[in-house]
């Protein structure tokens, strides 16, 4: 893959007809070769903004998309030539797989013996050599993915997007892909927008993330600046596991319910510390800035998580080693690494 | 015990139903093939009446099979693009056309087949022709062949299908001959077997509308339950049973509901056989 | 995608808009005009309801189609119900035997009619072995009345078992729970489930009834349906204007009875006579 296409969206934004907004104007570049991720909730137009990016929505007018330095916001999505892989996959069910793979490039009136060859390779390329002659409905779920993506990537797109590919599969099966579609992307080198609303998939695959909140950009950055730097109350939450505590700042301290932490940058008044459970420690109640009383206990295998009552108002989340135990109704003692908190 | 009392007594309710219905077939069919219906049995089985029916109507069956087959194509060319274009368009004025173009199942054979003769009569050439019923058949069969397509099309997620392969190049023709048309394929052939089915025997608008030259097979059964014996009557009826047969078995096997990806929203499109049709009585 | 689609769409709906405009609307609305231009001017489409000729078929009409849905939803609720939930060996066969007559047209039922209770019918046969005296009513108002139950029976039935599959069963076992008789199961669970079937498939046994032509053609009896007046009007009495108000009117009240049972059960349903 030699030059890898660079996306441009130039105050993009969609309403539909019904009068409903379902992206605000948006401004984003994304460059050759890179991975991007839209991450969010149900509704919040990642999936919008992929579909404007793959040109079977226009944007509002005043929205442009470019491709390199080419505008393409007129060109329908027959002549963008993306290549698109659908959360349900859309395989023909009138074909066989080696006739599916081959659908983009037959229409591109690709010789015979090219058509051959690429199927082949795109059939090595995703382990599905042995289902060439299968029909689609003999397929697992798994089987289906791949052969979405082999199909897409056939007929060497300018970009790829993704439309929660990963969405449709049990959670084992998930994690086992996602290996795969990393290292794939990693090798193909071509420029792939993803949308997911699974964060722990788009920490691992993105190599910077768009997390968006009904219609609007709530934050862009790699997944490290996402999770140990959230902008704003949305992304804190939504990524990770984050606990709030409600209190004061006064006198260079965060006063709350059960204890206080010394913060000497902070503004005096009422105000909201976030921090996730990696950042807090158990230590013995009696040294123990913060302290509460250990609502209820979920064995994990690996690790106890415990909900903690007490601190504040609402419950703090920890995790803990196996090595104690902990009962509901127990006294327990947490302090907080000052490093990673979190004003709000 | 109870429940088994139960069962038997509905077991042979079921029973004498089924027979009121095939018994008069299985006499009639006896009775086409023996040599007087009022001696009964004994008097002997012979297939002479079957062979005179054959001198008698051979046309009329011709005809009738000439015009099921124009009128399969017809109703495929005009109907399955028609059931497209209703399951891609959700407006007001597609839902009016779907409206328009079902209505004909809505109104009696007798009062279609008036409106016809009373446009065109004037049209001499055009009024005996057998053109003319083929109208009236394709006018009556139509909804059914649109009906068993548009099922097939809203179960299966053909947007997608369609956006997959706008995704790979392929514009609105390629994609209607390559991705629809093929996918709709149980809808076209349980459709088919339905117009043709219905075309056979269709009687009430085509008695309206034929002409001496121009007579189909029922036109031709009621003739024959008329005028002529019983026997021949019989004999005929056999032969209709035994052309349409095939079809109505071939229906009933394609008729069966198609499972998976049914979307659960709609109450009403779920089999490609609306199972309430049938030939007008 | 879509708007950009819709020149092709007009494209591949217009064939059949056409069709159905020069071959069905157009020719329909004639006949609504046409029915206006005798000699009682638009009267005519009351005439049904005035003249006692046309009052009677509609009443004879009405009353026997009315008879024929309530018979034929008694039948095939008790068999319908019975083959959709017991498995037993013939019962495909059953069920084929029950919708083979669907394709039947009218004038074949009748002939089946005459076949049971014609002049060397199967009743009459009977009743002379038992009575001395043979049963002929075929081309009477009951032999009407039997070939109307005749063509009436397998749809409705296919109707209602599609319906008796989509029942909630755990429904009934909850009903079975708490106590209740099959005959309560039935009463209380089942049949207020089945109401919109029964009367979507009601309304169309009883729009198939109301145009049945073929059946009242081949029997040919004293009393006329309204759809043998229509026919009588414009082939034997060249009263164009009549059979076309007459037609019209059979129309209009199919369509609203068809559109009720629509209501009630969806577009799957089908076919008036």
């Amino acid at each position: 893959m030699s030059h890898s296409t660079a996306i441009r969206l130039d105050s993009c934004a969609k309403t539909f007809p019904n009068g409903a907004k379902a992206l605000d104007p948006m401004s984003l570049t994304i460059e050759g070769g890179e991975t991007l991720i839209f991450l969010g909730p149900s509704g919040c137009g990642k999936t919008t903004t992929l579909r404007i990016i793959a040109g079977l929505e226009s944007p509002d007018s005043g929205g442009k998309v470019l491709f390199d330095d080419e505008d393409v916001t007129k060109l329908p999505i027959e002549h963008r030539n993306v290549g698109m892989v659908f959360q349900s996959y859309a395989l023909f069910p009138n074909m066989n797989v080696q006739q599916n793979i081959a659908y983009g490039l037959k229409i591109r009136k690709v010789s015979i013996t090219d058509i051959t060859q690429r199927v082949n390779e795109m059939m090595e390329m995703m382990h599905i050599g042995e289902l060439q002659d299968r029909s689609i409905d003999q397929l697992s779920g798994g089987q289906r993915q791949r052969v979405a993506l082999a199909r897409a990537i056939a007929v060497r797109p300018k970009v790829l997007l993704l439309d929660e590919p990963l969405t449709a599969l049990d959670a084992l099966l998930r994690e086992r892909l996602r290996v795969d579609i990393d290292s794939l992307l990693r090798s193909l080198g071509i420029t792939t927008v993803y949308v997911t609303h699974d964060q722990a998939e788009a920490m691992s695959l993105g190599d910077r993330i768009v997390v968006m909140d009904r219609g609007q950009v709530a934050q862009v950055g790699t997944p490290r600046e996402i999770y140990f730097e959230p902008q704003g109350e949305f992304v804190a939450d939504f990524i990770g596991t984050m606990n709030r505590m409600q209190g004061t700042v006064t006198d260079g301290r965060f006063q709350t319910r059960g204890g206080s932490l010394p913060i000497p940058h902070a503004n005096e008044g009422p105000s909201n510390l976030l921090f996730r459970p990696e950042n807090a420690r158990i230590v013995p109640v009696a040294q123990a800035p913060l302290s509460g009383t250990v609502a209820s206990v979920f064995f994990l295998g690996d690790k106890s998580r415990l909900i903690i009552s007490g601190i504040t108002d609402g419950h703090i989340t920890i995790d803990a080693e196996n090595s104690e135990t902990f009962n509901p109704g127990d006294p327990i003692g947490l302090s907080v690494d000052t490093q990673h908190l979190l004003f709000v | 015990m109870n429940r088994n009392y139960r069962f038997y007594l509905q077991l042979t309710f079921t029973i004498v139903v089924c027979a009121f219905l095939i018994v008069p077939v299985v006499m009639s069919m006896m009775a086409g093939v023996t040599e007087n219906f009022i001696k009964g049995i004994s008097s002997g089985i012979t297939l002479r009446w079957i062979f005179e029916v054959w001198d008698l109507y051979r046309d009329t069956i011709f005809l009738s099979l000439l015009i099921a087959i124009a009128c399969l194509i017809c109703t495929i060319v005009l109907g399955v693009p028609a059931a497209y274009v209703l399951a891609k368009r959700q407006g007001r004025v597609a839902r009016m056309i779907e409206e328009l173009l079902t209505l004909p199942l809505a109104i009696p054979g007798l009062a279609i087949a008036l409106a016809l003769i009373i446009s065109f009569g004037g049209f001499r050439e055009f009024r005996s022709s057998w053109v003319f019923i083929l109208v009236g058949h394709v006018i009556y069969t139509l909804p059914f062949m649109m009906r068993s397509v548009l099922a097939v099309l809203s179960t299966a997620d053909f947007r997608t299908l369609e956006e997959g392969a706008a995704s790979l190049g392929a514009g609105f023709w390629r994609r209607f001959f390559d991705i629809v048309i093929p996918n709709c394929r149980t809808g076209i052939i349980a459709g088919s077997l339905m117009v043709v089915t219905l075309s056979m025997g269709e009687f009430n608008i085509t008695w309206m509308l034929h002409t001496p030259v121009t007579k189909t097979l029922p036109v031709g059964l009621a003739d024959s339950y008329a005028s002529m014996r019983l026997e021949i009557g019989s004999a005929y009826t056999i032969i209709f049973l035994i052309m349409i047969m095939p079809l109505l078995i071939a229906l009933q096997h394609y008729g069966k509901p198609r499972s998976p990806n049914t979307r659960p929203v709609e109450d009403d499109v779920e089999s490609p056989l609306p199972s309430t049709s049938g030939q007008r009585p | 995608m879509e708007k950009r689609e819709l020149p092709y769409l007009v494209v591949l709906a217009l064939p059949v808009v056409i069709v159905a405009l020069a071959f069905f609307l157009l020719p329909m609305a004639r006949l609504a005009y046409i029915a206006g231009t005798g000699d009682d001017g638009f009267a005519a489409y009351t005439s049904v309801l005035t003249k006692p000729r046309y009052l009677e078929s509609m009443i004879a009409t009405t009353l026997l189609a009315g008879i024929t849905t309530v018979v034929t939803l008694a039948i095939a609720t008790i068999a319908g119900l019975f083959l959709e939930r017991n498995r037993f060996l013939g019962r495909d066969f059953l069920i084929s035997l029950l919708t083979f007559p669907l394709a039947f047209p009218g004038v074949v039922v009748g002939f089946m009619v005459i076949m049971l209770a014609g002049r060397q019918g199967l009743i009459g046969q009977i009743t002379k072995a038992i009575t001395g005296d043979k049963l002929i009513f075929a081309y009477s108002i009951a032999g009407l009345f039997l070939g109307y139950v005749y063509f009436s029976i397998p749809r409705v039935i296919l109707t209602i078992m599609a319906a008796a599959e989509k029942l909630d069963s755990s429904l009934e076992e909850a009903a079975r729970s708490l106590g209740a008789s099959p005959w309560q199961v039935v009463r209380d669970v089942i049949l207020p489930a089945l109401k919109p079937a029964l009367i979507a498939s009601g309304a169309i046994a009883f729009a198939t009834a109301m145009g049945a032509f073929g059946t009242a053609f081949t029997l040919a009896t004293d009393i006329d349906v309204l759809p043998m007046t229509i026919y009588t009007e414009f082939t034997l009495r060249a009263n164009i204007a009549t059979a076309a108000a007459l037609s019209i009117v059979l129309g209009i009240i199919t369509w609203i009875v068809l559109s009720i049972a629509r209501s009630f059960a969806g577009s799957s349903v089908a076919a008036a006579g």
